[in-house]
């Protein structure tokens, strides 16, 4: 009997102490993070940590991808647009209690630029940096006293000033890297809003507030990245109130979420792209007119209501409507599969043509269903008379053959990185990128594009930028080296009483200005 | 018997060497590029070498295998592709959520288990025998997917007695010292985290114990009815002994060397990690961990995984070979 109400009594102990208090907010999601060190890392889990322990010189507003200032309060740029100089704030510390000034920024940086830096040479890569090209954009980096930071680049670069809100560029402490070495991606020390406490792999992830932030103090004082692979799971925790917020929702729970009153949904047309893109080495599609057709043919709105439950928009150009200098003058290709039949006949090609359609064998986050979709477009294109036998590679293999142009048609997408037009129509559309392996799949080599995009680059007048990309989406829309798909829309939900979060288009979670109300 | 258990261990190196090559050159003929699977959509030239080069995946066949083979011989799992972290230090964080698991999902297993098997069997034929046996049936027919998610939403969420997922509470901290979250507490002294790993421990463990129950369950009621109709057994019922001394002390003694070899399978199987419970439960332990490595193709991961998988099923089961000479006197391992 004893033993039974000692059962009893532990039962009891453990029931109780569930409720997390008011300032503690978990957020589940998917997986954790690979690691922490800005610099190293490329998953979003990994990021999503990293935003709110680091920062960087300039960062992205609230809502938007405008960049503003952030550890350098402002900057200035050369004529040229060779040299610029960052001033940092002075009042800032890492939260191991070392300064931030611009030697910590030179050496965060710098282990990633300097061949001969100590620390450039580690486990992994710093592949952000050699993707966003930066050994080609910075000829030289210093730091002339402690609050001036200075770069010089090779060439006049505007997207650059993006590039370095991003998480790799963050100011990570020079003393807890030599510290920690190569493991430093387990003990992530920066000058962000939140300090790392814990982290137990595959379970959760504790961050404190800084109370010796520079900036307002954040109100919540504990946050918690706790990983649930399973979504129906997570959304349960969710319900249950033993989270407070979770992201990637499937769509099935948006009505669901919609109708609970203890919940909120936010949702934002996320920075991305899913297309097919047509191998223009490959006849016909060489031909204009057929690339014209097969744009008619596919009834995109129909792919948003059936495979995305609306949670995504139907895309007419390759960058998303949340981007600046988005064009939405451009007509886009209507639904038309009596056009699109016309438009095969003037090709020559009135009986069709047989062909293949590419797709990922594995979901994207700007197409979680590929199989059904090519399933989908097979059918649409059929009604034209193109009949499309459906091929699918292993992921690895299918992004390698793609590269190496072994298509004729195929399904892909981007999720963009720093919010730069540049970021999409140069790394995806350019005749540069046609050279093998490719980034740009369709194999679609204009001079005039390539004109208009690295005169955007070299520019370092907004208005001027803004209407050159317009100017590009225009060409891009005339030659339909792809279909554009869709957009698929950023989802989140919190509980009712989480106040303060806003989704982001480059998908950085920052939880500085949130707080939970008393319920 | 010493000799024997000796010779098994020498015997578990050619084993875990020829379990290592094998999985060595699945992981090399697998379609796939490791280093174009981690860049995904982002891969270029530079970025594929440079990746393909740290991973070695730039060198002949030869010089890989070699590379693989010195490493795996001087003992050095090396460092995750995926998370740069040590292989040693990934499977010490999740080894002992996998531990746990098992252990207290073998325990309820084994305890419940062996008593039906029993009351089964002593009650052949009644109406309690039929019950038990419909119910292992079922407990081996269910999908644990299925049955795990039944458990979260009768007792997590109708009635939430349960916490839906997790080892232990967010607000419970632990200082990490063995990983073994029940053990870690009482080294703390910390009765209030000991009761809510144990609370959080219920429902992961009933779930993924449920089909070694149900199996035990079966082979001890069969085991025992067949023991029930020896001669020895016969003889102690005429020398007049009490019926809970025949069945205990003679009976289930002898049946029970089937039932063990049963229970030694399913501890090793589930230390392997149980990819769908950790999944539903979000328990953090090693099956989940080298399902992802696979997917990532982080062959040097999957390679230490798989070498701690293979270690401990070849453990538990020379651990099983002790245990029956130990039960049954009778065995002895010669030559």
């Amino acid at each position: 009997m004893n033993y039974l109400k000692f059962v009893f009594a532990v039962f009891l102990l453990a029931c109780g102490g569930t409720q997390t208090a008011n300032d503690t907010l978990v957020f589940v999601r998917g997986s954790d993070s690979v690691g922490l060190d800005p610099a190293l890392e490329t998953d979003g889990e990994s990021f999503k940590v990293c935003d709110n322990i680091y920062e960087t010189l300039v960062t992205y507003d609230e809502e938007t991808t405008e960049v503003i200032p952030q550890l350098a309060h402002a900057w200035d740029v050369s004529d040229d647009m060779l040299t610029w100089t960052f001033h940092l704030r002075t009042d800032v510390q890492f939260h191991d209690g070392t300064p931030f000034n611009a030697q910590a920024m030179l050496f965060s940086l710098g282990r990633q630029f300097f061949k001969d830096h100590p620390h450039h040479d580690i486990p992994g890569a710093y592949k952000y940096w050699k993707d966003m090209d930066m050994d080609n954009i910075v000829s030289d980096m210093s730091a002339p006293n402690d609050s001036t930071f200075v770069f010089q680049l090779k060439r006049a670069n505007a997207p650059f000033l993006s590039n370095l809100a991003m998480n790799f560029c963050a100011a990570v402490s020079p003393a807890a890297v030599e510290k920690y070495g190569s493991d430093f991606f387990k003990h992530p020390t920066g000058t962000g809003p939140f300090r790392f406490v814990e982290w137990r792999k595959d379970e959760r992830i504790i961050l404190d507030r800084n109370e010796q932030y520079w900036g307002k103090t954040a109100p919540l004082k504990r946050l918690i990245f706790k990983p649930i692979q399973e979504a129906s799971v997570r959304f349960l925790e969710l319900k249950q109130g033993t989270a407070q917020g979770m992201d990637n929702l499937n769509p099935e729970y948006i009505e669901q979420i919609r109708n609970n009153p203890d919940l909120q949904l936010l949702t934002q047309p996320g920075m991305n792209v899913g297309y097919l893109a047509m191998n223009m080495d490959k006849p016909p599609f060489d031909k204009p007119l057929v690339r014209r057709a097969l744009n008619h043919a596919i009834n995109k709105q129909a792919l948003v209501d059936n495979f995305y439950q609306g949670l995504a928009l139907a895309a007419k150009n390759p960058i998303p409507p949340t981007m600046w200098s988005y064009n939405d003058q451009v007509q886009g290709y209507e639904y038309d599969p009596q056009r699109a039949r016309q438009l095969l006949a003037e090709a020559g090609l009135s009986d069709g043509f047989e062909t293949e359609l590419w797709a990922m064998p594995v979901p994207r986050p700007y197409m979680p269903q590929p199989d059904k979709i090519a399933q989908a477009i097979q059918a649409d294109l059929e009604k034209i008379g193109v009949r499309a036998k459906i091929v699918q590679w292993e992921w690895g293999t299918y992004l390698d053959k793609v590269s190496q142009g072994e298509h004729t048609m195929a399904l892909l997408g981007w999720t963009g990185d720093n919010g730069d037009p540049d970021n999409f129509l140069y790394v995806l559309l350019d005749k540069t990128a046609a050279e093998k392996p490719a980034g740009n799949i369709a194999f679609y080599r204009s001079d005039q594009l390539h004109d208009v995009l690295v005169r955007a680059r070299a520019s370092a007048q907004r208005d001027e930028r803004d209407a050159l990309y317009r100017q590009a989406q225009e060409i891009i829309f005339r030659d339909a080296p792809w279909v554009p798909l869709v957009h698929a829309t950023q989802t989140a939900a919190f509980r009712h009483n989480v106040e303060g979060f806003k989704l982001h288009p480059t998908g950085n979670k920052w939880f500085r200005n949130v707080r939970i109300n008393t319920p | 018997m010493h000799l024997y258990i000796l010779k098994r261990i020498v015997l578990l190196f050619p084993t875990l060497l020829g379990i290592s090559l094998l999985v060595f050159l699945m992981l090399y003929f697998v379609p796939g590029d490791p280093a174009q699977i981690m860049l995904g959509e982002r891969a270029n030239a530079e970025t594929l070498a440079e990746l393909r080069a740290e991973m070695g995946l730039d060198q002949p066949f030869h010089i890989q295998f070699y590379r693989f083979f010195s490493g795996l011989l001087s003992g050095d799992l090396g460092r995750s592709i995926r998370t740069h972290e040590k292989i040693t230090v990934e499977i010490f964080q999740r080894f002992p959520a996998t531990f746990e698991l098992t252990f207290f999902s073998m325990f309820i297993a084994t305890f419940v288990g062996i008593s039906t098997g029993i009351l089964a069997a002593v009650r052949r034929g009644r109406f309690i025998d039929l019950l038990s046996m419909i119910g292992a049936t079922a407990g081996i027919s269910m999908p644990i997917f299925w049955l795990a998610l039944l458990l979260v939403l009768m007792f997590s969420v109708y009635l939430p007695f349960f916490p839906v997922s997790g080892r232990m509470g967010t607000h419970i901290y632990l200082e990490p010292v063995t990983y073994f979250y029940t053990l870690d507490a009482m080294l703390a002294g910390d009765w209030a985290a000991l009761s809510n790993v144990l609370w959080h421990l219920t429902l992961p463990a009933i779930a993924l114990g449920t089909i070694p129950m149900a199996v035990i369950a079966r082979m001890t009621r069969a085991s025992l009815l067949e023991v029930l109709g020896e001669d020895y057994v016969r003889t102690a019922w005429a020398k007049g002994l009490a019926r809970r001394w025949v069945i205990l002390r003679h009976a289930v003694r002898n049946a029970f060397i089937p039932t063990l070899t049963v229970i030694a399978l399913e501890f090793g199987y589930l230390l392997g990690g149980a990819v769908i419970t950790e999944t539903i439960f979000a328990w953090p332990g090693v099956g989940r961990w080298i399902f992802l490595a696979v997917q990532a193709r982080d062959f040097r991961a999957v390679q230490g995984g798989v070498l701690l998988i293979a270690t401990i099923f070849v453990l538990v089961n020379l651990l099983a070979d002790i245990l029956y000479a130990w039960l049954d006197p009778r065995i002895r391992y010669e030559k």
